[in-house]
């Protein structure tokens, strides 16, 4: 059977973290001990070679993401922890926030000691204004032990974090409108290029990193490349926390290698369907991945072998339904959040995703006509591509896969 | 001067931002940067006084920080945290996205919606509840939630949210 791997998630249990000689008695803090001993040049090759990629979502690969960072530096540059865990179905950073608090500060220090950053801020969803306060009592305490501030560790580097809370608005997790909403603005995302990594925050070098990924950097620093390698799958190394919700026995938040299989987290990880149901259709990364029936659950959980089966990983938010789950329900409740969420810029996403909840609405109230469920799929055609950024596709694509796969429901709406 | 105060000017007094918050207000755009980055962190701290954000207080905060009445007001109005009018002394917020209405988000709003006599969106008489329904709350392993104020209550059950109600009569 699968078995769980703790590599970030063994403080879960334990209490008060947030005192650094609690977090040190278990090994905390040995990864920027380690990182002092290298040049900021080897700990990006170290992470490079590390094959880390991001988890907040794209999966992109982070020591090539620090790459793109300009070699001369003649601004500040700052790294930005994306903590704003917007994704509905996603639940697991605040487990690190929460939990093991330094954790995530030791990765955000020796990720600004590698990238030469001047500051670093942890930017939080709004309602976890009480993970905020862990997270400042613990960057408090850091500072006291000399692990943030000036000379940390003797080592001649100067680095401080600065905890910021959003303020409800899921755009914000997408990485421009996250600077935006630094800078005191409304979270909308800007025209890329140029990338964040050449004109970020304050139009400053800027990297954006989610907070698993950045505990994934003290683990690394911590152990090796190497070490990191040996859990997960090929091109997808590590472990991954799979926040498992909806029609399950056990939910929850449960840390396995990368390339787990869904069945067994379904199944065993989390103990099955609900009061003895079937299984009906999973979304296998958060709300914006595209749906799976229950004949596709046996689906080894990395970020190729998602994109392969036509989904994506995501933020590894497993949202499972049953066989009384009503798809067209699933769909409407979805559009209406990324029409709440569109930031409005974009014309295609603000006013297709409206028109597609139109229908919708009219559908399951009775009142569909024939031909409806093609029009969606035409209206999400159109929304396709012609973004600033992907909420609206998200939002298109996740309708358009119900619809592919569980056409006949949304037909057997129409009388 | 012995004139009466005029009912105008007891409301501005009623929304002025007192010296301490004015002081933290400042001491926080010294911590970032560039001040502007002080203006959410901003609006939280004044919510969390008033419980909205008045618009007297914003005529204030732009001279604290040295921007435009209006530019607050536009980040004011992007966020949907931030109540733009007064609020109930309890704020009930329920979440109605995928995990939380799989495991009955729906019946838990219309089951406050019948206990409060009130319709999502809407104040109760006595300025004591108000209800809303939001988007994701990330906390969808322990689906359905709602937070009341600042604090998040999970797992819920009808039985559970009449206990809750209880604990704040």
């Amino acid at each position: 059977m699968i078995e769980e791997k703790k590599a970030l998630t063994r403080h879960i249990d334990v209490a008060d973290m947030e005192q650094v000689k609690n977090y040190i008695s278990d090994g905390g803090y040995e990864g920027l001990k380690n990182a002092f001993e290298k040049t900021p040049a080897e700990i990006v090759a170290e992470v490079k070679k590390s094959f880390l990629r991001g988890r907040g979502g794209a999966g992109f690969p982070t020591g090539f993401k620090w790459g793109f960072l300009p070699k001369e530096k003649t601004k500040p540059f700052y790294l930005i922890c994306n903590g704003d865990e917007g994704e509905p179905g996603t639940f697991k950073d605040r487990e690190i926030m929460e939990h093991d608090p330094l954790l995530l500060i030791e990765g955000m220090t020796i990720a600004g000691y590698a990238l030469r950053a001047d500051m670093g801020f942890i930017y939080i969803r709004g309602e976890f204004k009480w993970i905020a306060e862990i997270l400042e009592r613990a960057i408090e305490n850091a500072r006291k032990a000399n692990l943030l501030g000036k000379n940390i560790m003797g080592k001649g580097f100067d680095y401080d974090i600065q905890v910021m809370r959003g303020a409800g608005a899921y755009i914000c997790g997408e990485e421009t409108a996250l600077i935006e909403s630094v800078e005191g603005k409304r979270g909308q995302p800007r025209l890329k290029p140029p990338f964040p990594a050449v004109v970020g925050l304050y139009d400053c070098p800027t990297i954006v990193n989610n907070v698993e990924t950045l505990a994934c950097i003290t683990f690394i620093l911590q152990h090796d490349a190497e070490t990191f390698k040996l859990m997960g799958a090929f091109q997808s190394a590590g472990t991954k926390l799979y926040g498992i919700s909806g029609h399950v026995n056990k939910p929850g938040v449960y840390e396995y290698p990368l390339g787990t299989n869904l069945k067994d987290l379904i199944f065993y990880a989390a103990g099955g369907i609900k009061d003895g149901k079937k299984l009906k259709a999973v979304i296998p990364g958060g709300l914006s991945a595209t749906i799976l029936n229950a004949d596709e659950i046996n689906l080894d959980m990395d970020f190729d072998s998602c994109v392969k089966a036509n989904t994506m990983l995501g933020s590894g938010g497993i949202i499972v339904m049953d066989e009384d789950t009503s798809i067209p329900e699933v769909a409407l409740t979805a559009i209406n959040f990324y029409i709440h969420e569109s930031c409005g810029q974009c014309t295609p996403c603000r006013e297709g995703l409206a028109k597609i909840q139109q229908i919708l609405k009219n559908l399951i109230n009775g009142k569909g006509k024939t031909g409806d469920v093609d029009l969606i799929l035409k209206l999400t055609k159109s929304i396709n591509g012609s973004t600033l950024c992907p909420l609206g596709e998200a939002g298109a694509a996740a309708i358009e896969a119900m619809i592919n796969k569980f056409r006949e429901e949304f037909e057997l709406l129409i009388k | 001067m012995s004139t009466l105060p005029s009912p105008h000017i007891t409301d501005e007094s009623k929304y002025q931002l007192k010296q301490e918050i004015m002081t933290k207000i400042k001491e926080l755009a010294l911590r970032f940067p560039k001040k502007n980055s002080a203006l959410i962190p901003a609006l939280h701290i004044i919510q969390d006084e008033f419980g909205w954000v008045p618009p007297e207080t914003v005529t204030q905060l732009a001279e604290i920080l040295q921007t435009h009445s209006n530019k607050i007001y536009g980040v004011l109005t992007f966020y949907t945290m931030f109540n733009k009018k007064p609020v109930g002394k309890y704020h009930i917020q329920v979440c109605r996205n995928l995990s939380c209405s799989l495991l009955g988000a729906k019946h838990i709003i219309e089951h406050l919606s019948e206990k409060l006599g009130i319709e999502p969106g809407e104040n109760t008489e006595d300025d004591r509840f108000t209800l809303s329904q939001v988007e994701c709350l990330g906390s969808c392993g322990t689906a359905p939630v709602m937070m009341i104020n600042d604090k998040y209550y999970e797992n819920l059950t009808t039985e559970k949210v009449d206990n809750i109600l209880e604990s704040l009569q």
